[in-house]
């Protein structure tokens, strides 16, 4: 039964706080999840691509979870030259998130963590300078639990944060305004994770089409927020669809906002620590935030037990959850925003003379490093960065 | 004054993600617009990936 008063509170029951909650558990220190939806897991909304030595930090990947193992890719510039490259090393999944997220938090509450669902933060608590607590709607009731310290694992909105007084808003140009079908009916390479980029594709972002399985796809679209304004996510992916998979059935709709941004510089505050995608832990290139999401939270639980068990939860007490962010994922993640800046510059027909070149690369021979290196000539490119980023390499 | 087409809305929360004043709240199957507070930015409107979101001139 729900307590009014814990160690520990997480506010958001995706891998992030789910991480966060299993490392608080596992170190005897008391804790409890809090997820607004009836579900953990469901609804997804997410393209569900992940590298499998990412997730093999954090646990051992189970057969259920793994929709799709994706082996190679295909990237299509502007005019459609489309380029194929193998992953030599790497593999990527496209996840069952739905069973996955449900698992992680399963792993959580068999360590020790007290899981909630239909559980709606609607503020935090605080006394001097201090977050000590969060308000929610429970059950139809209002409820206050004490924390000593609050995880805010709450997504893109990150309210907890806002709320705590840190700044987690997003600037419109590093938001990206995303749209995803999940379709049936459709002919797609099995193994292989196609990306469309470009100005007439998605703006400042891309067309994925990752397969799950037979005939079945996420196909969606990010674009960025600098160009959503006269024509939405939904009406580019609704052309696309229409000219690439006119018999597409689409079987659900879901949509999102992707933080692109730079790494949030300090994601922690008296009481308070954000994780995942509302501490902005995505990888701005690919939007890519399940691997990213889970170190924060696996990171944020180490520190949060430490923390408690030093009886020091003053953001002095916390410092080291970013520290160890910035050494473990931070130069990587500005790394990535660099790079995205770049190639958001690139024009379509720089897209396309890109493409060529790597095409003129023998298919044998054209691996990551190999398109790398010849791409490297012109430019860091979003087509081999974005492929680099993805395979983990 | 921003309208809601709420039977479209998948809840995902965008809007809320760059509100600056903080005015929209997304439950598992409700959003609200708090209209005293809101300052008409139009960042929700744009930002919103279904189109849930529009600007509804003012009578």
């Amino acid at each position: 039964m729900l307590q009014n008063k814990y160690d520990v509170v997480v506010v958001g029951g995706g891998p992030a706080g789910s991480m966060a909650a299993w490392e608080v558990a596992k170190r005897g220190v008391s804790v409890c999840m809090l997820e607004k939806d009836r579900d953990i897991g469901y609804p997804v909304r997410c393209g569900e691509a992940a590298g499998e030595s990412g997730l093999r930090q954090f646990v051992e990947i189970q057969d259920n979870w793994i929709a799709e193992k994706i082996t190679s890719a295909k990237l299509v510039s502007p005019n459609f030259t489309a380029v194929d490259v193998n992953f030599a090393s790497e593999t990527g999944y496209i996840l069952n998130r739905r069973i996955f997220d449900y698992d992680l938090s399963k792993y959580a509450a068999n360590a020790g963590a007290e899981v909630y669902t239909k559980a709606y933060v609607k503020n935090v608590l605080t006394k001097n300078g201090q977050t000590n607590g969060v308000v929610l709607d429970y059950l139809g009731e209002e409820k206050q639990i004490q924390a000593k310290i609050v995880i805010g694992a709450d997504g893109l909105t990150s309210r907890v944060g806002r709320w705590a007084g840190l700044k987690t808003q997003v600037r419109m140009k590093d938001m990206e305004s995303a749209v995803q079908y999940s379709v049936a009916n459709v002919d797609i390479e099995p193994n292989k994770m196609i990306m469309y980029v470009g100005m007439n594709h998605a703006p400042g972002g891309y067309v994925w089409v990752f397969p799950k399985g037979k005939k079945f796809a996420n196909i969606g679209i990010g674009i960025s927020g600098k160009y959503s304004k006269h024509k939405s996510a939904q009406k580019y992916l609704d052309e696309f669809m229409k000219r690439e998979y006119p018999d597409a059935a689409i079987l659900t709709t879901m949509c999102g906002g992707v933080p692109c941004a730079k790494p949030m510089e300090k994601p922690v505050a008296n009481g308070i620590m954000l994780v995942g995608d509302a501490a902005h832990q995505i990888n701005p290139m690919t939007g890519g935030g399940i691997v990213a999401g889970m170190k924060g939270g696996w990171i944020a639980g180490q520190v949060a037990a430490k923390a408690i068990q030093n009886n020091d939860y003053s953001e002095n007490g916390l410092i080291d959850y970013p520290k160890r962010m910035r050494k473990d994922f931070g130069k990587n993640h500005e790394r990535f925003y660099k790079i995205k800046e770049a190639t958001e510059k690139l024009t379509n027909d720089e897209l396309n003379s890109i493409a060529e070149k790597v095409l003129s690369i023998p298919h044998s021979q054209r691996t990551l490093t190999s398109v790398f290196k010849a791409a490297v000539f012109k430019k860091p490119t979003l087509i081999i960065d974005v492929l680099k980023v993805f395979a983990g390499v | 004054m921003i309208n809601i087409r709420a039977n479209r809305c998948d809840y995902c929360g965008a809007c809320v993600s760059v509100c600056p004043v903080d005015c929209i709240e997304v439950r598992e199957s409700s959003i609200e617009i708090e209209h005293a507070i809101c300052i008409d930015c139009d960042l929700c409107v744009e930002i919103c990936p279904i189109e849930v979101l529009e600007v509804h001139a003012a009578e």
